[in-house]
């Protein structure tokens, strides 16, 4: 079974989320012996594209004339168009912003019942079978996909990329769409150049109420510095404006999975949990021996935010000195 | 203009998920039902704009799929500030299912901005707004975290990686809203609640329509093993224990 899998690209790279969603689809193919074209639209450059070959795509189309300002309507019929030139029965996609944007008109469009925030590989191809989760971590459901073709979207971070050392044939593609479907007039951009996404990052250093005032978080940002993590939040902090509100973590905020996630000061409400709880490390620092982070975390300490990270951030220097 | 908010009924979200004994579905015997919380924000930004009379926003209506149990739910949208209320006589199937029956509702309505959650808290889906809008072929923008009104123009903020876009698109559009497009949802007060019971509450018969997508079985995650715990006062330990057995650092 062919895999048709849209790479999006940051200002003409990919990152660590573009090859794992190419060894995903990857893992698909390989379920059936099909073979994996990757989409990429607006302009990369060759060595860029060629990159997608050593994860497992086979056909690399790139429509590189398409502008890159996301217009959902314009996405939709380009992938729709790589979708029927390559045949593919299955599309993997992101379940980012960009792919929460676009799958579900790809859904409509193409009839393909859409599975999102996939973690692991179908059980079954033929029909698509695949497990997801639900009630915001709470449980998992089995979806079967009833439709000819299979949408899946895949969560950030939940799957290992794979080397396959392979090559891919990169072809420039025209998909035929008329730019006069997109209808998005895009007035201002407002970009922070440089700075460490916080579902991109691998390790994350969050803090909660318990860190009692905005001024506290220095030795939170120094701990974050030197382990070049990311900073995140629990929601009352965002909205209380200590933090930014990219910072905040949690159902109704940024849903991570990173390597490492250090809770300071968080009480571990079921909603904040719901933003964390695939983190393959938890550790949590709080005053309160049963506060409810304890029954989240792999590691944790009962103590003050305010002694414990300053003794933290000298242990891993020293131990970094090693 | 007129604004169309879709509210999704979910369980409140501390609800202890339950299953059916054979796990094909979810057991909602004693459940709570809220307003789906990003639908919450953006009936709560809707209002917002209505009420600044610098809008030409001539009425907020709520809309919803589902069987009678969720008219509690559209009263509270209601109390709120909605102007009136339409339901879908319907059980809920998949997210295609539901949006092939809003955008029945949306081409009865004549709406100009439709308003969707970003993900309902039950499934999860994050699909409905966007099927919706491909379903009426218009406009949708997503990851909406903004909305003003500019005369006949609505001004959106939309979330990118890293920052974010301020974009306008013709009118009628669907916008998907998540955080930041309110800043606390509003709560009815009693006034609202008393008003609510005489607004409209309209339950129409629902279109012939399919689903793409089934679920087979339920599961709870696996309990984790239970937290290891490190003194106060030996806080290299920790370091060692990220270094040496988590391999994290
Ligand atoms: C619909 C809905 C959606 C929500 N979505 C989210 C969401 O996305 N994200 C989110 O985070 N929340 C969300 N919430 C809120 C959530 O229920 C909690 O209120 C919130 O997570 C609590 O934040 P907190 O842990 O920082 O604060 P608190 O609950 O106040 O906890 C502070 C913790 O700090 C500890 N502490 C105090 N002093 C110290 C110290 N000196 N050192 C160490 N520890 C200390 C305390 O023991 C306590 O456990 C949502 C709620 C609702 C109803």
């Amino acid at each position: 079974m062919s895999v048709l899998v849209y790479t999006e690209n940051w200002d003409g790279r990919f990152k660590k989320l573009s090859y794992e969603l190419v060894s995903y689809a990857s893992g698909i193919a390989g379920m059936t012996g099909g073979s994996v074209t990757a989409l990429s639209i607006g302009n990369v450059g060759r060595d860029e594209l060629s990159t997608l070959g050593s994860y497992g795509a086979t056909n690399v189309l790139s429509a590189e004339t398409v502008p890159s300002g996301l217009d959902n309507q314009l996405y939709t019929q380009v992938i729709a168009a790589a979708m029927e030139k390559t045949g593919a029965k299955v599309l993997v996609m992101a379940n980012n912003n960009s792919g929460k944007a676009i799958a579900p008109r790809l859904s409509v469009r193409l009839k393909a019942g859409l599975a999102s925030g996939v973690t692991a590989l179908p059980e079954s191809v033929d029909p698509v079978i695949v497990q997801k989760k639900v009630f915001s971590g709470k449980a998992y459901a089995k979806v079967k996909i009833l439709s000819d073709s299979a949408i899946l979207t895949l969560s950030q971070n939940s799957f290992e990329i794979r080397e396959t050392g392979g090559s891919a044939a990169i072809e420039a593609f025209d998909p035929g769409v008329d730019a006069s479907v997109a209808k998005t007039n895009i007035r201002d951009v407002q970009k922070q150049e440089g700075k460490l996404l916080l579902t991109d990052a691998e390790l994350v250093v969050s803090g909660g109420r318990g860190m009692k005032s905005p001024d506290n978080w220095g030795p939170l940002e120094e701990l974050a510095g030197i382990l070049g993590a990311a900073t995140a939040c629990s929601r009352p902090v965002s909205d209380e404006g200590w933090r930014p509100h990219e910072e905040h973590t949690g159902q109704t905020g940024k849903i991570i999975a990173p390597n490492l996630y250090m809770a300071f000061g968080i009480s571990g409400a079921i909603q904040h949990l719901a933003g964390v709880s695939a983190s393959k490390c938890i550790v949590a620092v709080n005053t309160d021996k049963d506060a409810p982070i304890f029954e989240a975390a792999d590691y944790g300490i009962v103590g003050d935010a305010h002694k414990v990270l300053p003794e933290l951030i000298a242990e891993i220097k020293a131990a970094r000195a090693q | 203009m007129r604004i169309l908010v879709c509210i999704s009924n979910v369980p409140d979200t501390t609800t202890r998920v339950k299953f059916s004994s054979d796990n094909t579905s979810v057991d909602n015997s004693g459940v709570q039902w809220i307003i789906n919380p990003w639908d919450e924000l953006a009936l709560t930004r809707a209002m917002e704009l209505k009420e600044d009379s610098s809008n030409a926003i001539s009425t907020v209506t709520v809309a919803t799929v589902g069987p009678a149990t969720a008219d509690p739910t559209l009263r509270k949208a209601l109390a709120i500030g909605a102007d009136d209320a339409i339901r879908v006589e319907s059980e809920t199937g998949d997210a295609y299912q539901v949006a092939t029956q809003l955008a029945a509702v949306c081409k009865s309505g004549d709406f100009d901005v439709v308003l969707c959650g970003i993900e309902s808290s039950d499934y999860n889906g994050s699909a409905v707004g966007g099927m919706l809008s491909e379903i009426l072929d218009i406009p949708s923008v997503s990851a909406v975290s903004g909305l003003k009104a500019e005369g006949e123009e609505v001004i959106i903020s939309r979330d990118i990686d890293g920052g974010r876009e301020e974009v306008s698109v013709p009118l009628p559009f669907v916008a998907i809203v998540q955080k930041g497009i309110a800043k606390e949802p509003r709560i009815a007060a009693m006034r609202g609640i008393m008003m609510a019971r005489k607004k409209p509450l309209q339950v129409v018969p629902a279109v012939e329509s399919e689903t793409l997508t089934g679920y087979l079985e339920f599961a709870l995650p696996q309990a984790k093993a239970p937290c290891k715990m490190v003194d106060a006062d030996h806080v290299k330990e920790l370091v060692g224990l990220l270094q040496n057995e988590a391999k994290v650092l």
